[in-house]
């Protein structure tokens, strides 16, 4: 559509400038946010195949979304902020597991309890949809967990946009010191960094956006496994251009598969059974091509 | 000029959580400065232990540890990194960093946390790869070096650091013989420079070939500690393997066999 018809119709203006644009925005967000805090699990945790979600946030966000939704109240406010918090939730049970956990050393332990406390809110999840009124509630359950931006609004862009900016700084400004991270205790010690207490930053400011937008976005799985890895293909393994650059293959990948959701069929297609369609198709690709990124 | 003590160990006790006895019992060691010390002994003798003790990483249950007659509890963490260089045995690093990237990880203690590393951080971490003989492969993938290879970029790691005490944990282990002798010469080359540097090792004919002062450990106990020529004696060798060792003199170097 040219500008000088845009300026004339009233209803294309509002069109775009009200519902596109900041569905635009959230994707860009979304796809920052899940692709940088992909990057920092893999690094920080030396393992490419964890993503955002793990520690229990995914999980977590997803148990307070269904809980939200039969208990207190499906209005989309109140569904996002407990999702958020239960994600949050599920970072600090796992972390408070982690410091108990006698075995190994702190990756190992936070690994462990991530995977405890994610299958903790799986079968609370589970449970929740089994109680669900299955014509009312679970459907609604349903659609949040497959993930979506059709319902984004200037007010809930500009409701998560400070979390996700916070977040994101944070990374990015520490972007040379999580290559330092992806080493061992030890080496990173020597080599002057806290590797506990940095390392918890790092998390923290990753699961702060992250929560931020599954809480308007629903589940979008894979997005931040896959553009790590492609970063890494193209630009090498330094987080100093790994970062900014997931950041933006991430964003683009976001927009590009929302705009793909919304055109390609008539109903609209989920983003999350996008995401995760190309995100599988891409990841299988790059992993029978040549030798493996990573040495395990 | 009277020698200085670079490193002081005062009746450390160290045990790990999980092990019921002491890994190390009561240890006493004085290194000087611009000495290379090797800790000689079998393996599970606590050699490593006793490294992470020097850099803090492992804190004592009795004693103090004496940085330049300060107390180590008294030095930052990045005070601590411009003192201290660590090279561990092996590294594991899972991602495809080139060889001057990582290298570059060394500048860590003269940044700020939040800073970059700039043009002569950068220039630091070439010199240090030409110093190791690396400077060829500087872009190459860190995982596409041998591990002897990777010895010497972790090697060229610490250099950048630019640290004036350095511990090595089997510095050797993977090296071939060219490349072992290249190592020694470049450590004697620092000690020159009075920089300190403690190693440890199993294999006496490395401590033989580069230490000026021994320290023969076993479960956590020195059995011996002073100069070379006192110390490395097929007496002292035999105790400390159990086993019967004679020492030789080959081209003024002297050389343990067993029998």
């Amino acid at each position: 559509m040219s500008l000088e018809r845009l300026s004339e119709d009233e209803l294309a203006r509002s069109l775009i400038l009200n519902l596109r644009l900041p569905r635009l925005l959230t994707a860009v967000l979304l796809g920052m946010s899940l692709s940088a805090a992909g990057a920092v699990f893999q690094m920080i945790f030396g393992n490419p195949l964890v993503e955002p979600g793990f520690l229990g946030v995914s999980q977590g966000a997803s148990f307070g979304a269904a809980f939200s939704i039969i208990f207190l109240s499906n209005s989309a406010w109140m569904v996002q902020t407990s999702a958020a918090l239960f994600a949050l939730f599920g970072l600090g049970l796992s972390y408070f597991l982690a410091r108990r956990i006698r075995l190994g050393g702190w990756v190992l332990r936070l690994v462990l309890s991530g995977i405890a406390i994610a299958a903790l809110f799986s079968s609370g999840l589970g449970m929740l949809k089994y109680i669900a009124d299955p014509l009312r509630q679970l459907p609604e359950i349903t659609f949040w967990l497959l993930g979506g931006l059709w319902s984004i609004t200037w007010k809930k862009f500009l409701f998560i946009f400070p979390a996700v900016t916070i977040g994101l700084l944070i990374i990015y400004r520490m972007r040379w010191r999580i290559n330092i991270l992806s080493l061992s205790d030890e080496t990173a010690f020597s080599l002057s960094a806290a590797p506990g207490r940095e390392r918890t930053l790092l998390l923290t400011a990753s699961v702060l956006a992250v929560s931020a937008v599954i809480a308007v976005a629903g589940m979008v799985g894979w997005v931040g496994l896959i553009i790590p890895h492609i970063a890494r293909r193209i630009f090498g393994a330094d987080a100093r251009t790994v970062l900014p650059a997931s950041m933006l293959i991430g964003a683009c990948f976001a927009v590009f598969c929302d705009d793909l959701g919304r055109v390609l069929y008539s109903g609209e297609i989920p983003l999350g059974i996008l995401t995760s369609l190309l995100g599988a198709a891409i990841f299988m690709i790059l992993m029978m091509r040549q030798s493996s990124l990573v040495q395990k | 000029m009277t020698p200085t003590c670079m490193l002081k160990f005062d009746h450390i006790s160290f045990s790990y959580p999980s092990a019921a006895c002491s890994v190390i019992q009561d240890f006493n060691l004085e290194i000087e400065t611009g000495t290379i010390t090797a800790i000689l002994g079998p393996n599970g003798a606590g050699k490593t232990t006793l490294l992470y003790l020097a850099l803090g990483w492992l804190k004592p249950q009795h004693g103090n540890i004496l940085l330049a007659q300060k107390a180590l509890s008294n030095y930052s963490r990045r005070m601590i990194g411009q003192w201290m260089g660590l090279v561990p045995q092996s590294e594991h690093i899972p991602f495809e960093f080139s060889l001057l990237e990582f290298v570059l990880l060394g500048r860590a203690p003269h940044l700020e946390p939040l800073d970059m590393p700039g043009k002569e951080d950068l220039d630091i971490a070439a010199e240090a790869l030409h110093r190791v003989g690396m400077s060829a492969l500087q872009h190459q993938s860190i995982h596409k070096i041998s591990g002897g290879e990777r010895q010497l970029v972790l090697m060229a790691r610490v250099l950048a650091q630019q640290p004036r005490l350095l511990l090595l944990d089997e510095p050797t282990s993977h090296l071939d013989l060219c490349n072992k002798g290249r190592l020694v010469h470049l450590l004697r080359e620092l000690a020159g420079k009075d920089i300190t540097i403690l190693f440890t090792t199993h294999e006496p004919d490395v401590a033989s070939a580069l230490a000026t002062h021994l320290v023969l450990m076993r479960k956590g106990e020195i059995l011996k500690t002073g100069t070379l020529e006192d110390v490395f004696t097929a007496q002292n060798l035999s105790q400390l393997y159990q086993l019967p060792v004679d020492v030789i003199d080959v081209a003024g170097r002297k050389i343990a066999i067993w029998i």
